[in-house]
């Protein structure tokens, strides 16, 4: 029965999608989607293939709907402002590195959370994410940069450059 | 000086190079500080991921996402699914609730354990919340927990040693799970739920789900469904193994 076969993926699926929404009542309705949206499409998942991936790229599919039903889209050019006037705000909280994902653009968090937190190739990263590996490695290099910004509070040289950009 | 690219210091960090790469990559970053800076900054980044996100994968399963699958298997359009909805309603209105439910728990149960089998056997760090070595206190704490005096079997016979067991989130309340382990690591679990209602239906049963197979069946107010991947008369042995030492 292929509700079991998935089930037994319901534990990580449910680690990527904290990370990914940071709330855990939001990330369990991701998770409870993505399952659902699998099961009616089981049929389309070829058998011998990598299930977990497979299932990785339907939570990104019902990850960017959510996002333009909300229009995080919008949201995200206000984490780019955010990121911009990150010396201004507490370092002590910008070292949160949950708060700090959320700084982050979500296609740059979608690869480095797949890369680094669910240590998928970037080949598998790229395919779940329908991107080629060539985009994989310029966000996953963006979201590192981004990251060690937010993360190293307002003394780091980097963070100078950014407001010289502003 | 070397034809390192910045690809090639990432696919090191995250340990994706292959060992002719990684060995070219380890001579150039013995030279370019910069660069041994920015591999071990992502390093780091990599390691606070799974600190700050790993114990999610131990958290107990909200039974909504558990139950995902149990009606869309059972009414595979929505047409039916619709029609099904209508039905039940009408025959919430005939029957008495307590039996509709009765019906529920019973078709559910095996599932149940499969979905609950799946997802902590494959488990390395984490299969269990309190282990073998505390048995005592893993008794005393989910039968406190389920308000009714457990039982675990002895498999030792049948080359199982007890795991140990966690609580889960159940239809209609706490549920044990005891894990046991061969020698070849092969595992079983044991599920135990507990129901409001108290039907005599002790019928032993069977049910195949997916690659798991389950024995299930009713004994007073407590629901057990031993599952495992293995063939179905070797998990019959020791399900009469286990039934037989319950109810002695």
């Amino acid at each position: 029965m292929e509700s079991v076969e998935i089930a037994a993926h319901i534990p990580r699926l449910r680690r990527y999608a904290r990370a990914l929404v940071g709330d855990g009542h939001r990330a369990d309705d991701l998770v409870q989607d993505t399952l659902e949206r699998s099961l009616t499409k089981f049929h389309l998942w070829r058998s011998g293939s990598d299930l977990r991936a497979w299932l990785f790229t339907i939570m990104h599919n019902v990850f960017i709907n959510q996002l333009k039903a909300r229009r995080e889209f919008a949201l995200d050019d206000v984490a780019e402002a955010a990121l911009q006037s990150a010396p201004q705000s507490d370092p002590l909280e910008m070292r949160d590195l949950d708060a700090a994902l959320r700084l982050l653009r979500a296609e740059q968090r979608e690869v480095l959370l797949l890369v680094g937190l669910e240590q998928l190739s970037y080949a598998e990263a790229g395919k779940a994410l329908g991107i080629p590996i060539g985009t994989v490695m310029s966000r996953l290099s963006r979201a590192r940069e981004r990251l060690r910004i937010l993360m190293s509070g307002a003394g780091a040289p980097a963070v100078n450059n950014l407001k010289v950009v502003k | 000086m070397s034809n390192v690219t910045e690809f090639d210091l990432h696919a090191y960090a995250d340990g994706q190079l292959d060992d002719a790469r990684r060995v070219l990559v380890e001579a150039h970053l013995a030279h370019d500080a910069e660069a041994a800076e920015s591999v071990r900054i992502w390093r780091k980044q990599n390691e606070m991921l799974r600190a700050l996100y790993n114990p999610v994968l131990n958290e107990p399963i909200a039974q909504r996402l558990l139950d995902v699958g149990a009606t869309r298997w059972r009414w595979p359009s929505y047409a039916i699914a619709a029609a099904a909805i209508g039905l039940s309603f009408a025959l919430g209105w005939i029957l008495h609730a307590n039996q509709t439910d009765v019906l529920t728990q019973i078709a559910t149960l095996p599932r149940r354990a499969a979905v609950a089998h799946a997802i902590y056997v494959p488990e390395v760090r984490h299969p269990v919340e309190v282990g073998a070595d505390q048995q005592d206190h893993l008794v005393q704490w989910l039968s406190k927990r389920l308000g009714t005096g457990l039982k675990v079997p002895r498999l030792k016979q049948q080359g199982f040693e007890l795991v140990g067991g966690r609580l889960l989130p159940g239809g209609g309340g706490p549920v044990a799970q005891f894990m046991y382990q061969d020698a070849k690591g092969k595992r079983i679990t044991l599920y135990v739920s507990i129901r409001d209602t108290e039907p005599s239906d002790t019928a032993f049963r069977f049910s195949q789900e997916g690659e798991i197979g389950v024995f299930y069946w009713i004994e007073g107010k407590l629901g057990y469904a031993l599952s495992a991947n293995m063939d179905r008369e070797e998990l019959l042995a020791i399900a009469t193994a286990v039934y037989h030492q319950l109810n002695s």
